[in-house]
């Protein structure tokens, strides 16, 4: 199947499982129309011979046709076998990934997705993957289920907390496209977004020696901050330039003062700060939602400390 | 055949709705005709509430982004909207209504085996009812109708709330279940062989298996959430060791049961709808009968296909999707039967066959895409999409509800004593028809382009087919009006409906006046023919032609003197 391009009902097919599985689909979907045109046909067909026309019409009686039911037993009983084989089969591909597949760690939290490469790189929200080259995601959750889908590539698997669960797939072009949430997570489950790049070998490399972390240890705090800020995904939900995102923009948030929803206020100080990221449902700035992941107690206290310090640049 | 009916319109002085008229005699009654127009009542406030969160949803989803709600707040309306159709309106919906009114008469009773009980049920209805809506509208609730842990068990007590709340629910539909099944066994009216009960007395009876047997397990599942929260054991949990998928084997050990409460009884309604207005004997009576009860057991093999892709292991998937296919089978064959039902007849279009058709149409889509759903390397792409979402409501919504509105109809003659205007009837049905495609089909298209369910917001390529789909919400919406209309003008101007306005040949409408009286039967009918013999029509309506075999327009009441069948 070289057409990689979307139809009607499937967006492009960008794996090397996608054509199958869509094949599979556009089969039982002609099959069920095909179905569904002959019987909704028959019935219309019927309505309109054995219309009543007269008060008085009497029905003789139909004997049954032993024949006619045996059929419509036996052949729908026969297609759903081929679809089932079919489908259990690719079934049976699709869970078990290639021995030598690149493995990637996923965790899922409300409401981001971190992704680690093996040379220790992080992503928030950006996937980076190469093409030709079978991939495998070892996903968990950090608080409760969510379930990891990109629709390019047919694959979609539940992440539960405490647990590891998997998906792999072999990208077959480059490009960019969507990953969705697609468990039920709460308030942002529909903001669960990410987005998967696909890059050609090369790229990819580049890519990976360039995200690989430096030594940290010796970065200044606010640019650790900035860094922190992107690979967090702050930047999903608080904007640099003022505007209103789902939280409040950090532009001239330090030393301001912040009313809150119970009506009370206080001044946006190292220490309100830390509280916001550790425990953002202490206190909800005023017309916001509680939306901060409430996850980020992972950091550590330098990183905390870095992440104050570039909010404290923004002004 | 002489039409000059004697029309001398049979208005019987005292029927059951007017022979005491108290408030307290309503609530007190024990008489299944009125427990049942209770229930209606009580069931449509239900849908109302039900039906107006699903057009909030459809509305938030007009446009992306924040149209008229912010995300929690959707979260809690499209959860509210599920349980309360779920566990409040489709589980009772057709046995509580048209069985309790129907049942008995389809089997020559008098009443139900333990009227009292029945009228507990109700009340216990009543009161999970009002536990649910108010755990909902106080608790906040946002776990979506299936209670997932652990998102559930981290939301807030409410959770635990609700659940038992809806167990008290449940605890009706066992009442109601145990009752019918005796009765079926113990009330049959002479001659009433099981081989002539009529196809909707065989769903209840099946449906009423499946209430008995499976709603103790969400009482169970109740039990064991509460055992997790007062006492800090983990079952569910993982902060506590407990295994959140168990979750999901114990709801769907339910719920998919529960999927056949709510679709069987449709099953039956259909039949019911299908052969009078074809004057032909259901095809395949009895493997529709049967199959009715074999899809009742085999429902509780097949719970894990909501769970391939929820970690369960991947042979469990396997045979899940296979027994899934056993199912399905006999279920398309019924479909079958109710098509080549048609055949020879004499096919009357009137406002409750004009469902019948619907129904067949949107059960089958709703079939042909479960189907879909049940081959494993499809689902994992469709799984929590907008597929699913629109292939429940092709069942629920376009086979449940639409039988039951066609029920409706057909029996509303003999509940209520008036005929409703057929031109205004028909006129609803055909908005509720193109209303429902418009609303659900874009979405199959949808989720199969990738739409996630329980969103909020979308990414901007889904904003045409939303759109779409929100405008026929307001159609479908119309269409329902409009039937709610059509049916308070027929309470209040209606003509008196004669005993057997569709010339039907089961009891409740040969041997029983419109409204019945307060007994059903003025004598204890003798049974001497199947449910659907039509082509027996002069031994039936004792031959002339005037007496309600369907062979008078309905204009011209027939003049009938309820006789026992041949007796
Ligand atoms: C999913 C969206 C989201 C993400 C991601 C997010 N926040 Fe927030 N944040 C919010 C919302 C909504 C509020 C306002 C409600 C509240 O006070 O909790 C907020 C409030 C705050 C506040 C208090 C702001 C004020 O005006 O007083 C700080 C500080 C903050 N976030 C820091 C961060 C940092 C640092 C990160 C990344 C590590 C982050 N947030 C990631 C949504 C988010
Ligand atoms: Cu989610
Ligand atoms: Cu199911």
């Amino acid at each position: 199947m070289e057409d990689k391009g979307a139809t009607t009902w499937m967006p492009e097919a960008l794996s090397t499982m996608a054509p199958e599985i869509d094949s599979l689909f556009y089969f039982v979907f002609w099959v069920s129309v095909i179905i569904f045109v002959a019987v909704m046909g028959a019935m219309a067909y019927f309505v309109i011979k054995y219309k009543r026309t007269h008060p008085n019409e009497r029905t003789e009686h139909v004997e049954e046709s032993k024949i006619l039911e045996t059929a419509w037993i036996v052949v729908p009983t026969i297609l759903v076998m081929i679809v089932f084989t079919w489908g259990f089969q690719s079934f049976i591909k699709m869970s078990s990934a290639p021995p030598d597949s690149y493995e990637i760690v996923v965790r899922g939290s409300k409401w981001q997705w971190n992704f680690e490469y093996p040379n220790g790189a992080i992503t928030v929200n950006e996937l980076h993957v190469p093409v030709d080259q079978p991939i495998k995601l070892k996903m968990s959750s950090t608080d409760v289920l969510h379930s990891f889908f990109i629709p390019v590539f047919r694959v979609k698997h539940d992440v539960l907390p405490n647990r590891y669960t998997s998906v792999w797939f072999e990208a077959t072009e480059t490009g960019e496209y969507d990953v969705f949430c697609t468990e039920y997570c709460g308030s942002l489950h529909s903001g669960m977004l990410a987005k998967v790049f696909i890059k050609n070998q090369s790229d990819f490399n580049t890519w990976l020696d360039e995200s690989a972390m430096g030594n940290l240890d010796e970065m200044p705090l606010p640019e650790l901050g900035e860094l922190l800020y992107q690979q967090q995904a702050c930047g999903g939900c608080h904007s640099l330039d003022g505007s209103r995102v789902v939280g409040p923009s950090f532009q001239g948030l330090y030393g301001s003062n912040r009313v809150f929803e119970d009506g009370s206020s206080a001044v946006a100080d190292d220490n309100y700060l830390r509280e916001s990221i550790l425990n953002p449902a202490a206190r909800i700035v005023e017309g916001y939602i509680n939306g901060m992941p409430p996850s980020y107690s992972g950091l550590s206290e330098r990183e905390l400390t870095a992440l104050i310090a570039f909010i404290e640049a923004q002004q | 055949m002489s039409q000059t009916a004697s029309a001398v319109h049979h208005s019987p002085k005292e029927n059951y709705l007017n022979h005491q008229k108290t408030v307290w005699s309503w609530m007190s009654t024990v008489d299944h005709k009125r427990i049942g127009v209770m229930y209606l009542v009580t069931l449509a406030v239900m849908f109302f509430i039900g039906g107006m969160l699903a057009l909030l949803v459809r509305l938030e989803l007009l446009t992306p982004g924040v149209t008229i709600m912010g995300p929690d707040t959707y979260n809690q309306v499209f959860t509210m909207h599920g349980i309360v159709m779920v566990f409040l309106f489709l589980v009772p919906s057709i046995p509580a209504i048209l069985g309790n009114f129907v049942l008995p008469m389809h089997l020559g009773a008098i009443d139900v085996a333990f009227p009292r009980l029945n009228l507990a049920s109700y009340y216990v209805y009543l009161a999970g009812g009002a536990l649910v809506l108010f755990g909902l509208f106080a608790g906040e609730i946002d776990t979506g109708w299936t209670f997932y842990t652990p998102y559930s068990s981290s939301a807030s007590s409410a959770v635990l709330f609700l659940t038992s709340a809806v167990f008290v629910a449940g605890f009706s539909s066992i009442f109601t279940g145990i009752n019918f099944i005796v009765t079926i066994h113990k009330m049959r009216a002479p001659g009433l062989t099981w081989n002539r009960l009529s196809l909707f007395t065989w769903s209840i009876y099946a449906t009423s298996i499946v209430q008995v047997l499976a709603t103790p397990v969400i009482g169970i599942t109740m039990v064991l959430l509460f055992f997790e929260k007062m006492l800090h054991i983990g079952i569910f949990d993982p902060a506590l060791g407990g295994d959140p998928v168990l979750f999901q084997h114990f709801f769907w050990f339910y719920s998919h049961p529960a999927v056949y409460i709510m679709i069987l009884p449709a099953f039956g309604v259909v039949s019911e709808l299908i052969a009078p207005f074809c004057r032909q004997p259901i095809s395949g009576y009895k493997f529709v009968a049967l199959s009715s009860v074999a899809i009742a057991f085999l429902g509780f093999l097949v719970w894990g296909h909501h769970m391939f892709v929820s970690g369960q292991s991947v042979v469990s998937s396997v045979i899940f999707s296979l027994i899934t296919y056993f199912i399905g089978i006999p279920t398309g064959v019924k479909v079958l039967n109710w098509v080549t039902t048609m055949y020879k007849g004499s096919i009357w279009l009137k406002t409750p066959f004009l469902y019948a058709l619907s129904f067949l149409f949107l059960f089958t889509i709703g079939g042909l895409t479960g189907i879909m759903l049940g081959v494993l390397a499809i689902d994992i792409h469709l799984h929590d999409t907008y597929f699913v979402v629109s292939h429940f409501h092709y069942v629920m919504m376009g086979g449940t509800v639409v039988a039951a509105i066609g029920g409706l109809h057909y029996w509303w003659p003999k509940i209520t004593g008036k005929m409703y205007d057929e031109v205004s009837a028909k006129i609803a049905c055909g908005l509720i028809f193109v209303g429902f495609n418009l609303t659900f089909f874009p979405q199959l298209i949808l989720g199969s382009q990738g739409m996630p369910r329980r969103y909020h917001d979308y990414v901007e390529a889904f904003a045409g087919l939303h759109m779409a789909s929100t405008i026929g919400s307001w159609v479908l919406a119309l269409g329902l009006f409009v039937v709610l209309g059509c049916f308070v003008h027929s309470l209040r101007r209606g003509k008196p409906a004669p005993s057997n306005p569709w010339g039907a040949a089961t009891l409740e409408w040969t041997n029983a006046t419109s409204p019945p009286s307060p007994h059903n039967f003025v004598t204890s009918p003798i049974v001497t023919h199947g449910p659907y013999d039509f082509d027996a029509v002069e031994e039936i309506f004792s031959g002339d032609g005037a007496s309600g075999d369907g062979s008078v327009q309905m204009d011209q009441p027939p003049s009938v003197a309820p006789s026992s069948s041949a007796s």
